[in-house]
């Protein structure tokens, strides 16, 4: 079971009116690995994520998400799954009437017979692992930076300590040192969690430093799949120019992977 | 010596017990999660010794150490007396805070009017005519409607009373000095209040939070002149012509419900308007001025209040017609004391 993928997507389209974003697309996302995705504006990175997690309706193929069809599943069991995975969206997207502790509180309420003591100390414990100092947790989401929102999203998202987490963007709109921090932060709770990622990115030092496996968007499906070695030889001009370009160049010379 | 085995997280956390045991083992447990490695880092900072463990566990629960909070950044609790002492304080400044800055405001508009005279080219002609559709044309119809029927419902009820004692010609009098005095431009003010002064905070709020106002700034417009100006013009300029129509049309209501109820023909009821004095005309429309000023400034200075978020708009939004129709209601109130004072 454990050599299974997590994430098992077969022949997804997805559309839009008569806009096709996704057709014949496969995925896979193999139990605690890092996966970036990545590709141009418009490819359809967030679409594709938030086909798995149901948020939209694919209009033909399959999403298995830990051995069960995302489709398909009744009220109970898309629950039970629900609190498998955790999703860290774009700007954070908390609840704004709440402060952050409270947000990263709302999923830790499922919990039966959990103490109100122990749920606020976990909840700060999250906020805390995500680098927000102490005294974020009392403030709402509208006092926080963009780059504090996200790492609040991230707290929240990690709350129930899920087995795949989802990740839009992470490090979009972070300063470098507190982007290089998230990476590790991921990392280390892959590690120790045995975690699987699916992170969206354009961020070529996160896909440096932590991604294992990375997949390209392009030309409505995934074009190709692979480490970063590979991605390297990859001929397709797209791809060539993603991982060739100045700033990529930047990245690996900055950052030379040890193995 | 408490053992720990198979997976203990954040579901199995509530059967531990709260205080940990001062020795612990989790050689056989299997799956560990940060909860898990939460208890167990706290178990240790409390002085209970954890027996085996993976690296890897060893790891997580360092990890989580390490990112625990540190205890004395919570606040001692402050006593309950103290902090509601604390509360009135901060209501009350806030209150007087307020009142300063609808003073500044009032003070920035006369300002951008002042200037406006001076430098008539820098006033915003088209703003201040489409604003006067907005808040005036377009509110024709409701205002003129409750009018119309405030005053039917003044003559029905007058005329049952007003039988009674064989009075029934005074309801024209008291039509006439209830909806000209009062009740035509305070209604008409109180329904403008909620149309426009909402208006006036969404749209600018909208405006402060996508950071227009302060690109305005940086281009070298200003604000007061540009978006505050026109709009307490506007309402300015419309409030009184519209309590003009809401007392025709209050008029023409309690004429037609006379006539059907008290058999009061229109001439007759003309005529005895006449008598009641021009007096109660000018005492109701020299109220809408202020009125205006009162809901322009209540709602542009909640507009500019608006943060980044878009909840405070919605506060912000609903605060402004709020307050607008209590300032009008209590801006009637003295209105009556001084024109009592005065003999109006």
């Amino acid at each position: 079971m454990s050599a299974a993928n997590v994430i098992e997507v077969r022949g997804l389209r997805t559309q839009f009116g008569d806009h096709v974003v996704h057709d014949g697309l496969d995925l896979d996302l193999r139990p605690g690995e890092i996966l970036g995705v990545v590709g141009g504006s418009g490819t359809g990175k967030s679409v594709l994520l938030r086909s798995i997690v149901g948020l939209i309706r694919p209009q033909a193929g399959s999403i298995r998400v830990l051995g069960r069809d995302v489709g398909t599943l009744s009220g109970t069991a898309r629950e039970a799954l629900e609190r498998r995975w955790g999703v860290m969206f774009q700007d954070g997207a908390l609840f704004s009437a709440l402060t952050v502790r409270e947000n990263v509180e709302v999923p830790l309420r499922a919990v039966p017979g959990l103490a109100d003591a122990d749920r606020r100390a976990l909840a700060g414990l999250k906020v805390s692992m995500a680098g927000l100092p102490a005294k974020a947790c009392d403030a709402f989401p509208s006092e926080l930076s963009g780059g504090m929102r996200k790492r609040a999203g991230l707290a929240r998202a990690l709350a129930l300590d899920p087995e795949i987490v989802f990740l839009d963007e992470p490090t979009a709109g972070l300063d470098p040192i507190g982007a290089d921090a998230f990476d590790r932060l991921i990392v280390a709770l892959r590690d120790a969690l045995n975690l699987s990622v699916f992170l969206v990115t354009h961020d070529l030092d996160t896909l440096h430093s932590c991604c294992d496996r990375i997949a390209v968007l392009a030309e409505k499906r995934v074009l190709t799949s692979g480490t970063m070695a590979q991605m390297l030889r990859i001929k397709h001009p797209w791809v060539h120019e993603y991982f060739h370009g100045p700033r990529a160049r930047a990245a690996m010379s900055s950052r030379p992977k040890g193995d | 010596m408490l053992e720990l085995a198979g997976s203990l997280n954040v579901w199995t956390l509530p059967q531990l017990p709260r205080r940990a045991p001062p020795q612990l083992s989790i050689a056989l447990l299997e799956r560990l999660d940060t909860a898990g490695a939460w208890y167990l880092a706290r178990a240790r900072q409390q002085g209970s010794r954890l027996h085996g463990g993976s690296a890897a566990q060893a790891g997580l629960i360092d990890t989580v150490a390490k990112a625990l909070p540190v205890a004395d950044d919570v606040p001692a609790p402050t006593p309950r007396l103290r902090r509601a002492l604390a509360e009135t304080g901060r209501n009350v400044i806030a209150a007087l805070v307020f009142f300063r800055e609808l003073a500044e405001y009032l003070g920035r508009v006369l300002a951008a009017f002042w200037r406006g005279i001076r430098h008539p080219s820098q006033f915003r002609l088209t703003s201040l005519i489409h604003h006067c559709e907005q808040t005036g044309l377009r509110a024709v119809p409701i205002v003129t409607v409750m009018s119309f029927l405030i005053g039917v419902v003044l003559a029905f009820q007058g005329a049952t009373q007003l039988r009674q004692f064989g009075a029934e010609v005074f309801v024209v009098d008291l039509i006439a000095i209830s909806v000209l005095r009062e009740l035509g431009i305070l209604l008409t003010a109180i329904i403008v209040a909620g149309r426009t002064a909402s208006a006036l905070t969404a749209s600018i709020g909208s405006m402060k939070m996508r950071e227009e106002i302060d690109a305005m700034r940086t281009l070298g417009l200003d604000p007061d002149m540009v978006l505050i100006l026109p709009r307490i013009l506007a309402l300015i300029l419309m409030l009184p012509i519209l309590g003009l129509l809401a007392d025709l049309s209050g008029l023409l209501g309690g004429a037609m419900m006379s006539w059907i109820t008290l058999g009061i023909s229109p001439p007759m009821f003309l005529s005895r308007l006449s008598d009641t004095g021009v007096g109660n005309v000018i005492a109701g429309l020299v109220k809408a001025p202020v009125f205006a000023i009162i809901i322009g400034v209540i709602g542009c200075h909640a507009g500019m209040k608006v943060g980044k978020d878009a909840e405070s708009l919605g506060r912000k939004t609903s605060a402004a017609v709020v307050n607008a129709i209590f300032a009008v209601i209590v801006a009637d109130a003295l209105f009556s004391i001084l024109f009592a004072e005065i003999g109006l």
